[in-house]
């Protein structure tokens, strides 16, 4: 191999290096490999089981469409949330900012019951909707309330530099040529912020489809109904079926890692695009 | 020699950022590399210290090589461009930092770091932070930092860089008085012929990753040795056909060459020019006031030509016809330049002595 | 004029509104559950034998991922971006994958290593070495969850911040250690108090890796979530709800504990980097 050009003078760069890379391949690369040839070993015909089973195929719509809806929903209200806590200033501003990232702290199986008695027919919100004879616990839009909640912190923590960094001056040269505060929004900041909308929308809708805890709760898990593809995982592992548990986890980590791939694509032709 | 540089190469990639360089510096002067950015000075500086490792070539500093000698065993000051201060710590501790390293006793440390601030003006502001400090300011700690070891090379990279244009003038004085007070071998990298003619002893001019000359700022203003090196210092218009003016009419070779703008005098039509044979009839361009004398561009010949303008005299203004000899100018002939002098220059100065 | 008063504060009252029936009154129904059968049972549930065991088990798998992902988060950090090497964008992908990877995936694939079904099986069975269903196993799996997390942090931070004050001093003849402790600490070490935090909060609380690889072994492999989970599935509602409120009393805790040291660190940027 060739001699790098730049001299390292900063020292420890053989130590840091080989830590770094032991650490990564006894953690995540020799980990994934293993899955990757365990989800081979069965051959295709594991793969068609997972791709074909109508109740595999329905956990996946579950799974998708729920996190989808999920993404979409905290889209509207993480886009509020981060205009309102970075543009106003009002009593109990510095505390719901804190909560937003509540999500992350609080354990996911508390959360799932939480939502669960919250939204059950016998709950505080829940019996509300019962009355009106809506069932939200159990149902999909059980899973998707336990998404929301869970995926929230992305999208508002995505948008909140993004609008903290965009220079109040642009919205005032808007003004200053008359534009209307809906057109300056619509044409001045919210392109701007589309690339950020567009990473959180990505982390939140990966970030749900592979929840598990906060969701198995309220899901009611009935198969083809409310059977989110993570339970269709842990159930066939505890047939003891591991190549279908195989094939299925890595479906997911396909459209995961397409999902991240797409993120880096919209950062990088953000950065570029404000760059040049 | 103190400094030497001897056939050294450097690419990167594609990009040759130095061609068979050399150069020695004697002990005791302040040096500049002076260049276009990316012509390899900095890459040049940072061989020295040690930062980079030259793909071929030998460094020897005080009659050593030192090309396998780690940078922090070289004994070299390095002023980095943005000074790299280190911001969590106070200007005594980014002071006292090499000594440190090096064990010197406590004692050792805080007098010679006093000694330094003493030096540098900075007496009472040692407990201050970076970030509590002004440019002129940073960079004199990053100065007092680099030469708390007593090095007897100082490397500065785009010393007055960051620094505005009125500091800038007083820093460029001090730098170069404290580096002869101290007995310091100096080396500093600048893109800015004014750095580099006012405060350096020589200058090293590279271009292209070559050097292009070496020599004191007088004899690069008054013999340079290339036709980059006649163009990027001091003042100059370069001349397409320079055959076409009086005087010059048999210069040799190519015909292209520079003239700066103290070459040309101008004489306003109200003068009365006695040798008319020797002056070229002008059209004034423009005229832009420099304080102490006007900056005039005259149209010769469908040529455009620099020339200075004295306030005393006669006003002129664009549009203007005036009449203009051109004493002396640069002609280029491949990678050789000549200075060419008007062929009727005597006879010009003899029947003008009284015209002004 | 009154179009300005209003949109402004039909959002506030949207945010408010949203804020306060997701993430707010979860955490009360938490409380009023836990307690809905008194004090006494509240009590019962924290102290029951079971909890205190799931406690230790849960402490020591979230000390065991800090101690792990800080460590690997400092040398990631240096080593990329200190230095300039081929595959560093190859390892800076391996290092974001946990992120990418579903819970109850990351345990099914600690299953595949260490299961019935490995290579590797004869091996440990033969040496009596338990890792999956066992405690190695809990710890394995939350190590991984929260792998990035302290490296994730320190990376963006280091490399905005360049190499010239660690060339400086690397050029002065200072050595590995002081260059660490004394240049480039101090400019990490709210970053690195604040993505632990984050790691602990994410440790304590991880569920579908851990269940995958606890097989729920009451007693012995239990985590407090997963008591959670067992006590709810069990229709110890109270008991559930009772062990909940530790856990949103340390989530709480641990939001406090980040929105202080963000402060903090946010001070201090406004006074040293300028």
């Amino acid at each position: 191999m060739k001699r790098h050009s730049a001299k390292r003078i900063i020292p420890g760069f053989g130590i840091s290096l080989g830590l770094t890379t032991s650490f990564v391949s006894m953690i995540v690369l020799i980990p994934m490999l293993f899955l990757a040839v365990q989800s081979t070993d069965a051959g295709w015909s594991g793969f068609r089981q997972a791709l074909s089973d109508p109740r595999i195929l329905a956990g996946y719509e579950v799974s998708f469409l729920c996190s989808f809806a999920a993404a979409g929903v905290n889209c509207v209200f993480g886009l509020i949330l981060a205009w309102v806590l970075t543009r106003y200033r009002f009593p109990g501003r510095r505390l719901i900012d804190g909560l937003i990232e509540l999500p992350f702290a609080l354990p996911t199986a508390v959360a799932g019951i939480a939502l669960t008695a919250l939204y059950s027919d016998k709950g505080w919100i829940g019996s509300a909707f019962a009355a009106m004879g809506i069932k939200i616990a159990y149902t999909r839009a059980g899973i998707i309330i336990a998404m929301t909640f869970i995926t929230l912190p992305f999208i508002v923590r995505t948008i909140q530099p993004v609008l903290e960094q965009l220079d109040g001056a642009y919205e005032e040269a808007g003004r200053m040529l008359g534009a209307s505060r809906g057109r300056i929004f619509r044409k001045i900041i919210l392109p701007e912020l589309t690339p950020a909308v567009l990473t959180g929308f990505g982390l939140a809708f990966a970030r749900a489809l592979g929840e598990y805890g906060s969701v198995v709760f309220i899901a009611g898990n009935m198969p083809f109904k409310t059977e989110i593809a993570p339970l269709l995982i842990m159930s066939k592992l505890e047939q003891f079926s591991y190549d279908e548990s195989a094939a299925i986890a890595l479906v997911m980590l396909v459209v995961s890692f397409t999902v991240m791939f797409g993120i880096n694509c919209v950062q990088s032709g953000a950065a570029s695009f404000s760059k040049g | 020699m103190y400094v030497e540089l001897q056939n050294i190469n450097k690419a990167f990639g594609d990009v040759h950022a130095a061609r068979n360089v050399g150069f020695g510096i004697v002990r005791g002067v302040l040096a500049a590399l002076l260049g276009p950015s990316g012509s390899g000075k900095t890459t040049i500086l940072r061989m020295i210290a040690g930062l980079e490792r030259p793909d071929s070539g030998d460094i020897f500093i005080d009659g050593a090589r030192v090309n396998d000698v780690d940078p922090g065993r070289r004994g070299i000051g390095f002023v980095f461009q943005n000074y790299a201060l280190f911001r969590y710590m106070t200007v005594f501790d980014n002071i006292a930092f090499g000594l440190i390293v090096q064990k010197e006793p406590a004692e050792t440390v805080r007098s010679r770091v006093f000694e330094l601030l003493a030096l540098i003006g900075m007496e009472g502001m040692e407990k201050r932070y970076p970030a509590q400090l002004s440019g002129g300011q940073k960079q004199r700690v990053a100065f007092a930092r680099a030469l708390a070891p007593n090095p007897k090379l100082l490397l500065l990279d785009e010393p007055f860089a960051a620094i505005d244009a009125k500091v800038r003038k007083e820093l460029r004085v001090w730098l170069r008085d404290m580096i002869h007070r101290l007995d310091v071998t100096g080396i500093f990298v600048t893109h800015d012929q004014e750095d580099a003619v006012e405060t350096a002893d020589e200058i090293i001019v590279t271009n292209n990753g070559r050097i292009e000359q070496k020599g004191s700022p007088q004899m690069l203003y008054k013999a340079p040795a290339t036709p980059f090196v006649t163009s990027f210092i001091g003042n100059s218009a370069p001349l397409e056909n320079y055959k076409r003016l009086k005087g010059f009419e048999n210069g040799s070779g190519a015909a292209t060459g520079v003239v700066r703008p103290e070459f040309v005098k101008i004489y306003p039509a109200v003068d009365g020019i006695t040798y008319e044979n020797s002056v070229e009839d002008a059209v004034v361009e423009d005229t832009a006031f420099r304080g102490t004398h006007w900056e005039v561009t005259l149209k010769i010949k469908n040529m455009t030509l620099p020339a200075r303008y004295s306030l005393e005299k006669a006003p002129i203004a664009a549009g203007d016809r005036v009449k203009a000899f051109v004493y002396r100018l640069y002609a280029f002939d491949g990678d050789n330049v000549t200075l060419l002098e008007n062929r009727n220059l005597d006879t010009h100065n003899g029947a003008n002595r009284y015209s002004i | 004029m009154r179009k300005e008063v209003w949109i402004p504060c039909l959002l506030i009252a949207v945010s408010v509104l949203f804020v306060g029936v997701m993430l707010v009154l979860p955490l009360v129904v938490v409380l009023t559950e836990a307690f809905s059968s008194g004090l006494n049972a509240f009590l019962r549930a924290v102290t029951d034998p079971y909890t205190i065991k799931a406690m230790r088990l849960t402490l020591t798998a979230t000390v065991a991922a800090v101690l792990i992902n800080t460590l690997f988060g400092l040398t990631a950090a240096w080593a990329v971006t200190r230095f300039s090497f081929r595959g560093k964008g190859i390892l800076s992908t391996l290092i974001d994958i946990p992120f990418a990877v579903s819970p109850v995936i990351a345990g099914l694939v600690f299953i595949l290593i260490f299961g019935r079904i490995s290579p590797l099986h004869p091996f440990l069975d033969a040496l009596d070495i338990k890792i999956v269903f066992a405690e190695p196993g809990i710890i394995l799996a939350t190590v991984f969850v929260t792998f990035p997390f302290v490296a994730r942090e320190l990376i963006p931070m280091l490399e905005a911040r360049g190499t010239d004050e660690e060339q400086a001093a690397a050029l002065m003849g200072a050595g590995f250690v002081t260059i660490f402790r004394r240049v480039t600490f101090p400019h990490i070490r709210w970053a690195l108090l604040y993505s632990v935090i984050l790691c602990a909060a994410r440790a304590i609380g991880e569920f579908g890796a851990v269940s995958v690889v606890s097989g729920h072994l009451r007693g012995k492999t239990n985590t407090l979530p997963l008591h959670v989970e067992i006590l709810y599935s069990e229709y110890q509602f109270t008991a559930a709800f009772a062990v909940s409120a530790i856990l949103a009393a340390a989530a709480v805790l641990i939001l406090t504990a980040r929105n202080i040291v963000e402060h903090l660190a946010h001070k201090e940027d406004d006074f040293n980097v300028r």
